[in-house]
């Protein structure tokens, strides 16, 4: 199962990326309160997932030399500025979410082929808890857009 | 027998009885569970006036608290000289609290009332009249609208106007301008109440009763110091308490208030849990009912949805652990579950210490969990009260003035917003309706950033009520926003403005106002408002004349002129939605005792209680919203609630809790929580300029327990300085009994004791509501007692 363990190491990475995005964004947008925090919150929420699939890791070992095509994104080093800025940053942020979680879905059609409990139920509810992230940062950017591509200077 | 209360100001032996400073409740008329509350009439008239000597009575109820007691305006001599409660009205029986009785009227006459508009000319305010100052105002809202469009303006309204200004507000806000930014300062009261209702019911409303008091078994107060804020509510408890039968009692509060004195003697518990744990306290108590088979099975079954998602989230939260996070006895919370489980008839109420606290939805959604998992709705004694923190939040709630869509309508269902663009003949395009509406703290960050470069804040102080103070004064003075304010007084916000209009108050102008239990009162004008000064109603009036607002055919927008048609305009546009006002009109209302909404054909004498019929107001199509994540505030989507099919279930919800944004640290070790006092009202606009109540809390203090006090060197009245990493104040230090580790400091005043200054910018994502009582802080001696 070469691939499956490549799709493992691969989620890893993407929740990490994902998880100092998180980061990156709250520190750069540290006085829009609620994305501070809530950015903080959804970082825990990869770092957890990440936990959870530790011991899935292991047992499979990440093999991620002979990946098919780059999967993999890049994260954010930088927040941008402004209200504009803040949008580009959350669309960057759902970028990265949703090939969190379409990798979840994938592994979890493997898990559910191999009869995979453990990787079944992580896979599962991280990409529940993804899905909550997303919708977060849809509800956020609808609230932020009008503002930003209007009226914003 | 005397209970549950403790008379804070000592006078001189001899004392009046009746002195509502010395002895806040009033004398008891203690009662068994389900017997009538019987009248007691209070009555305050100014200078010494007796009854006889007052000119005329009129029919008002008072506004200084969510409670909406009934009264009469004494008028002498064409001026207010005094209140009398009303010994029929339904929600007081003739009672009036220290607010409402020494603080109704002596603001109405005070020298330094605003009766002149004032616009800034070189860096001063300067008086002018009504048409230069609306001029201005036009002139640069024209300005805006052509240069930058509907998404400049912003308005920041209040708590405390009549339901027809509001009307008009959101109408003009909505369909004249066409911004989504408009809230008020109930957002920073009442936005929890509201968003917990729609959250777990699909729309907002009161489900209970304050006739629930009579009934009552067991009386539940989550963060609600009712001794503090709705006096004659406890009055109403305490004429329980002192009864035969009393509740039990249950008070969660980290403070050892007079409710939590009440707890022991009978038979209830309190909770002193930590600050910022509420969600680990709900979420046991819910863990406790399932576990323990206190709940309704069927009743949930036939009249819920999601019980096995709560009870996935809520399974840690075994006694043990949640003593642990709240800083309470295990012991403590299966008592308080064992009593809400095996009573038949509790009444919750919850208020700040939740709404303005860490989760706040969350937490308080969980009360309403508590309710559901029992059936424990729309039966006599059975209520739950959401409760509101001003008297007229209830109407900006439910015109939409506020960041709701009038009626209670839901801004993601094009057909509610079809229904206004009918009601006010305009294109559905110009209602905003694309995201949920704007709320408080981000309507001021876009000020900040210029992005709103208008912004109207009415019958409001945020310069003293927001959170973290000094920033909110610098977008307030900053160049970047042009900033209008209309008030009675030259306040703190006044101050800052562009552009100042005198408004009149309460008694000099007509309108509507609904309490917490859903009361509707029609308060009437008594005098003639000082000056030049005008009710809002007008100036909103004025403002759109002046703008030219029109509907689609070309015809004036604003139709409504008096009250009493923005009144009729209203009851038009509530028809069919939970708040229906389709059957009350003036003329009922000034024969009513005070009558609770929905009020329709079939129910003409109002409603006492909501959900007798266990249906709720979830379907998809009639809902107030879809819901939302209560961690993140992620809006639920059309397609995933109508998945759910509710049709008429309510919603059980539940959240883990997180610990605070702001933990304590080596830096700063205690936690920080703000507050109200009986004495005051809000900034103070009004309760200020009342003698009796000045005298009786003139200033701010800060609350220690003595423990903590002892560690610090500090005694009581030692000068203490307060500091967070916003920044610091000085007050006088009182040692209280209260959770070790805990700061107090009451909100109310401006100055060096100004507790916003300390308050961080943060707010519950669902509610949007600020969080006012949760930062860490140290506290060190400033100087010494007594000369300071
Ligand atoms: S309880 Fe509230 S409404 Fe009643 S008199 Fe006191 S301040 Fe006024």
């Amino acid at each position: 199962m070469p691939h499956l363990a490549t799709y493992v190491g691969l989620v890893d990475h993407s929740e990490q990326v994902l998880a100092d995005s998180f980061r990156t964004v709250a520190d750069g947008h540290a006085h829009v309160a609620d994305v501070h925090h809530l950015c903080l919150t959804l970082a825990g929420m990869c770092d957890r997932h990440r936990e959870q699939l530790a011991p899935v890791v292991e047992r499979y070992g990440e093999e991620d030399l002979d990946e098919p095509e780059r999967l993999r994104a890049d994260a954010l080093l930088q927040a941008r500025e402004g209200e504009i800025g803040l949008l580009r940053d959350l669309q960057d942020l759902h970028l990265l979410a949703s090939l969190v979680k379409s990798t979840w879905v994938v592994i979890a059609q493997g898990a559910q082929g191999l009869r995979d409990r453990d990787l079944l139920e992580v896979a599962q509810s991280s990409q529940q808890e993804t899905d909550r992230q997303l919708t977060w940062l849809n509800t956020r950017m609808k609230a932020a857009a009008p503002q930003a591509l209007i009226v914003a200077p | 027998m005397r209970l549950g209360y403790r008379s804070r100001v000592t006078r001189a032996a001899g004392a009046d009885q009746d002195d509502r400073i010395v002895d806040v409740p009033g004398p008891a008329r203690p009662h068994p569970s389900g017997s009538a509350w019987e009248p007691r009439v209070d009555l305050h008239l100014e200078d010494g006036l007796a009854e006889a000597e007052v000119d005329h009575w009129v029919r008002s109820a008072c506004v200084l608290c969510s409670n909406g007691c009934g009264c009469d305006i004494a008028v002498k001599d064409g001026r207010m000289v005094g209140v009398r409660g009303r010994a029929d009205d339904r929600v007081n029986r003739g009672r009036l609290g220290p607010k409402g009785l020494y603080g109704s009227t002596p603001w109405s006459h005070s020298p330094d009332r605003l009766t002149r508009p004032l616009v800034r000319e070189g860096g001063d305010l300067v008086e002018t009249d009504w048409d230069t100052a609306m001029g201005r105002i036009v002139a640069e809202s024209r300005r805006l609208l052509d240069e930058k469009g509907p998404l400049s303006h912003g308005f920041y309204t209040s708590g405390q106007l009549f339901l027809e200004e509001y009307y008009a507000q959101a109408v003009v806000g909505k369909a004249g301008i066409g911004t989504p930014h408009m809230d008020g300062n109930t957002r920073l009261c009442t936005a929890t109440a509201a968003a917990s209702l729609k959250e777990s019911f699909g729309a907002d409303g009161q489900p209970g009763s304050y006739d629930d008091v009579e009934h009552a078994e067991a009386i539940f107060l989550y963060g609600h110091n009712v001794a503090e804020t709705q006096t004659v509510l406890w009055r109403r408890m305490l004429d329980r308490i002192e009864g035969t039968d009393p509740p039990a009692v249950v008070c969660v509060d980290p403070r050892e208030t007079d409710v939590a004195r009440a707890c022991g003697r009978t038979g209830g518990v309190h909770l002193p849990v930590r600050v910022g744990t509420n969600v680990a306290l709900v979420n046991g108590l819910v863990r406790e009912l399932l576990t323990r088979g206190w709940t309704d099975d069927a009743w949930v079954a036939a009249h819920t949805l999601g019980r096995e998602d709560l009870e996935a989230t809520v399974a840690d939260y075994d006694p043990e652990r949640v003593g642990h996070i709240c800083g309470v006895e295990p012991d403590d919370v299966r008592r308080a579950a064992e009593i809400f489980g095996t009573t038949d008839r509790v009444l919750s109420t919850v208020l700040q210490g939740f709404y303005q606290s860490h989760q706040a939805t969350a937490a308080s959604v969980g009360v309403n969990n508590l309710h559901l998992l029992r059936g424990m709705l729309g039966r006599p004694g059975c209520g739950i009260l959401q409760m509101n923190g001003q008297p007229t939040a209830q109407n900006n709630r439910e015109t939409g003035a506020d960041g709701d869509l009038t009626g209670f309508r839901n801004w993601q269902n094009p057909q509610h917003v079809q229904r206004l663009a009918e009601l006010w003949n305009v294109d559905p395009m110009t209602i905003p309706h694309w995201s949920d509406p704007t709320h408080a703290m981000q309507i001021f960050s876009y000020a900040e950033a210029g992005t709103i470069g208008l912004l109207w804040v009415s019958a409001t102080n945020p310069a003293v009520s927001m959170p973290e103070s000094a920033r909110i004064k610098r977008i307030l003075g900053g160049e970047q926003c042009f900033v209008v304010v209309q008030d009675l007084f030259f306040t703190e916000t006044a101050a800052l403005a562009d552009v100042v209009l005198p408004a009149a108050g309460w008694g000099e102008k007509t309108g509507t106002f609904t309490n917490a239990d859903r009361t509707v009162h029609l308060s009437e004008q008594a005098v003639d408002p000082p000056g030049e000064a005008r009710s809002d109603l007008d100036i909103w009036m004025a403002y759109a004349d002046a703008m030219g607002f029109e509907d689609k055919d070309g015809a004036p927008l604003v139709k409504w002129r008096t009250p009493e048609e923005w009144f009729d305009a209203w009851r038009e546009a509530s028809a069919g939605r939970p708040c229906d006002y389709s059957a009350l009109s003036y003329d009922t209302l000034r024969s009513s005792e005070g009558i609770q909404w929905p009020v329709t054909e079939e129910q003409p004498d109002g409603t006492a209680r909501l959900y007798a019929d266990a249906h709720f107001p979830s379907d998809t199509d009639y809902c107030e919203t879809y819901g939302h994540d209560l961690l993140t505030g992620g809006t639920v989507t059309e397609e995933q609630h109508r998945a759910k099919a509710p049709a008429g279930r309510a919603f059980l919800k539940a959240e883990h809790w997180t610990p605070p944004h702001e933990q304590v640290s080596d830096e700063f070790p205690l936690r920080l929580t703000t507050g109200r006092t009986v004495y005051q009202f809000h900034t103070r606009t009004k309760t200020g300029r009342a003698r009796p109540l000045d005298a009786a809390a003139p200033g701010p203090w800060v609350e220690l327990c003595a423990a903590d006090a002892g560690a610090l060197g500090l005694a009581d009245g030692d000068e203490a300085e307060v500091t967070t990493p916003r920044g610091s104040i000085r007050a006088p230090l009182r040692v209280r009994e209260q959770e070790p580790g805990t700061a107090f400091v009451p909100f109310h005043y401006a100055g060096e004791g100004q507790a916003n200054v300390l308050t961080m910018t943060v707010w519950d994502p669902v509610s949007k509501q600020p969080t006012f009582k949760t930062a860490a802080c140290r506290v060190a001696k400033a100087g010494p007692g007594g000369g300071a």
